[in-house]
């Protein structure tokens, strides 16, 4: 018990931007090339050794960018939602950094998810966009985000900036788990059921399974490193205007 | 808390334009419909409820960077800080007479701009009835925005991005309860929605409001 409480109490230490720095510095390369070889097998598999689906034929090699984009929307919100927490509560300057670094990470692959759907839409449901709630949840997120990042960009003092943009994200939460639902109630769907559940007897092919699973882990590790790399920027950034502050010229 | 209330009224009254103009907003913008998508009765008559909710809650939007800009650039802010009244209780204040002024109004307009949409004759009570249940959520969560701004020299159009989407939920049950009431359905699901998100906002966003101009007067 007391060692779990030590090895929960050593996350901390990262909290120190040096240590930060100096960890993630050592541990980038390997994820760069891990989420690079994870993507291009990945994909070089599903896009050209899967066989064509007898209903969707080759236009259902998009799940391959889709659906990993789709999770990594979310879950760099949840990031997000995670390090506004921890800065609200502990208040460590890394932790709001990295909230304020996943955002566009996020953006992008809302951007991603929402653009290979309407490609996979206008042969598949004959439209680039329909008002399903799936595809309304993920449009209203994208404007969740851009909230977030333009507070961000409008607030000049950091620490000002990083508590009401935290505020405004654990508020934003709410707001779109509530919409979320609202949506779902006020248009039904188009969108096909989760593709990939624990619990449902009915899952995606095994063929396309596994290239799909290779494709999510790249999503996930590329964005682990896109979100850390920010980081360490924010970090410098902040360094850098310091640095100008205290030398008394401009800034 | 009932002196903060009446003299933003007062505010409000005397200052000029502030009340009127969000209404000669809701009227120009609902008399300009017709002129975008035609003036054919039955299609007019089907975008009616959601067209006036929507135009209700722009109108809304107008008025909303005054809430506290005023009393945040001559001081009172940082007064009503340390008065021994609660910032919660000004922000319910402030978030009232924002109501009061602006939305209220709005309420009361709306059944009249309906004559000019031809709204479906089941359609003037329920809109009357959702907007009043609604537009109080309205006026508390664009404090909330209003609050987040506050310290920003233009955060008119920021204020927009952040408020719009929160107002999702509101906007979505109170048109259809606006909507459902017009074609003669029943709307009991959707009214106690509305009304969910309507007093949940009020019970729990103040606090989050309070706490923002607390950061941003610190």
């Amino acid at each position: 018990m007391s060692l779990w409480r030590q090895k929960l109490n050593n996350i901390w230490r990262f909290a120190n931007p040096v240590k930060f720095l100096a960890v993630t510095e050592k541990v980038l390369p390997s994820l760069w090339v891990c989420a690079l070889l994870c993507l291009f097998v990945g994909l070089g598999w599903g896009f050209f050794i899967t066989p064509d689906d007898y209903r969707q034929g080759s236009t259902v090699k998009i799940i391959f960018l889709h659906v990993p984009a789709a999770l990594m929307a979310i879950n760099c919100w949840i990031l997000m939602f995670v390090a506004s927490l921890i800065w609200f509560i502990r208040r460590h300057h890394v932790s709001a950094l990295m909230a304020r670094a996943s955002a566009p990470v996020g953006i992008l692959m809302t951007l991603i998810a929402l653009f290979t759907g309407a490609l996979w839409g206008q042969p598949m449901w004959g439209t680039w966009w329909a008002w399903d709630p799936r595809l309304t949840s993920f449009l209203i997120l994208f404007l969740f985000y851009l909230g977030y990042v333009a507070l961000w960009e409008a607030i000049e003092n950091p620490d000002v900036a990083a508590d009401l943009t935290s505020v405004l994200c654990l508020v934003g939460s709410v707001f779109a788990f509530l919409s979320r639902y609202a949506v779902l109630f006020w248009n039904q769907g188009l969108h096909q059921g989760a593709t990939l559940s624990l619990d449902k007897e009915e899952n995606i092919h095994d063929i396309f399974f596994f290239p799909l699973l290779l494709c999510m882990a790249g999503f996930v590790l590329l964005s682990v490193a896109l979100v850390l790399y920010r980081t360490g920027t924010e970090i410098r950034a902040r360094r850098i205007r310091l640095y100008y502050v205290n030398e008394g010229r401009g800034e | 808390m009932i002196e903060l209330l009446v003299r933003d009224l007062k505010l409000a009254f005397r200052a000029g334009g502030g009340v009127g103009l969000s209404i000669a907003f809701f009227l120009l913008i609902s008399v300009l419909l017709p002129f975008g998508i035609g003036a054919q009765s039955p299609l007019l008559s089907a975008i009616a409820p959601g067209f006036l909710w929507f135009g209700a809650l722009l109108a809304c939007l107008l008025s909303l960077e005054r809430l506290f800009a005023l009393d945040w650039e001559d001081g009172t802010l940082d007064l009503l800080a340390i008065a021994p009244l609660p910032l919660e209780a000004v922000v319910l204040a402030k978030a009232l007479a924002h109501w009061l002024t602006t939305c209220l109004p709005l309420v009361l307009a709306a059944p009249v701009l309906g004559i000019l949409l031809n709204l479906e004759t089941n359609g003037y009570f329920w809109i009357l009835s959702s907007l009043f249940l609604g537009t109080p959520a309205l006026s508390i969560i664009g404090a909330f925005g209003a609050a987040l701004t506050v310290g920003l020299k233009r955060g008119g159009l920021l204020l927009s991005l952040l408020v719009l989407p929160l107002y999702i939920p509101t906007l979505i049950f109170g048109a259809e309860v606006a909507r459902r009431g017009a074609i003669g359905m029943n709307v009991t699901t959707p009214l106690l929605l509305l009304m969910g998100v309507s007093f949940g906002v009020i019970a729990f966003v103040p606090f989050v409001t309070a706490s923002v101009l607390r950061i941003n007067l610190r």
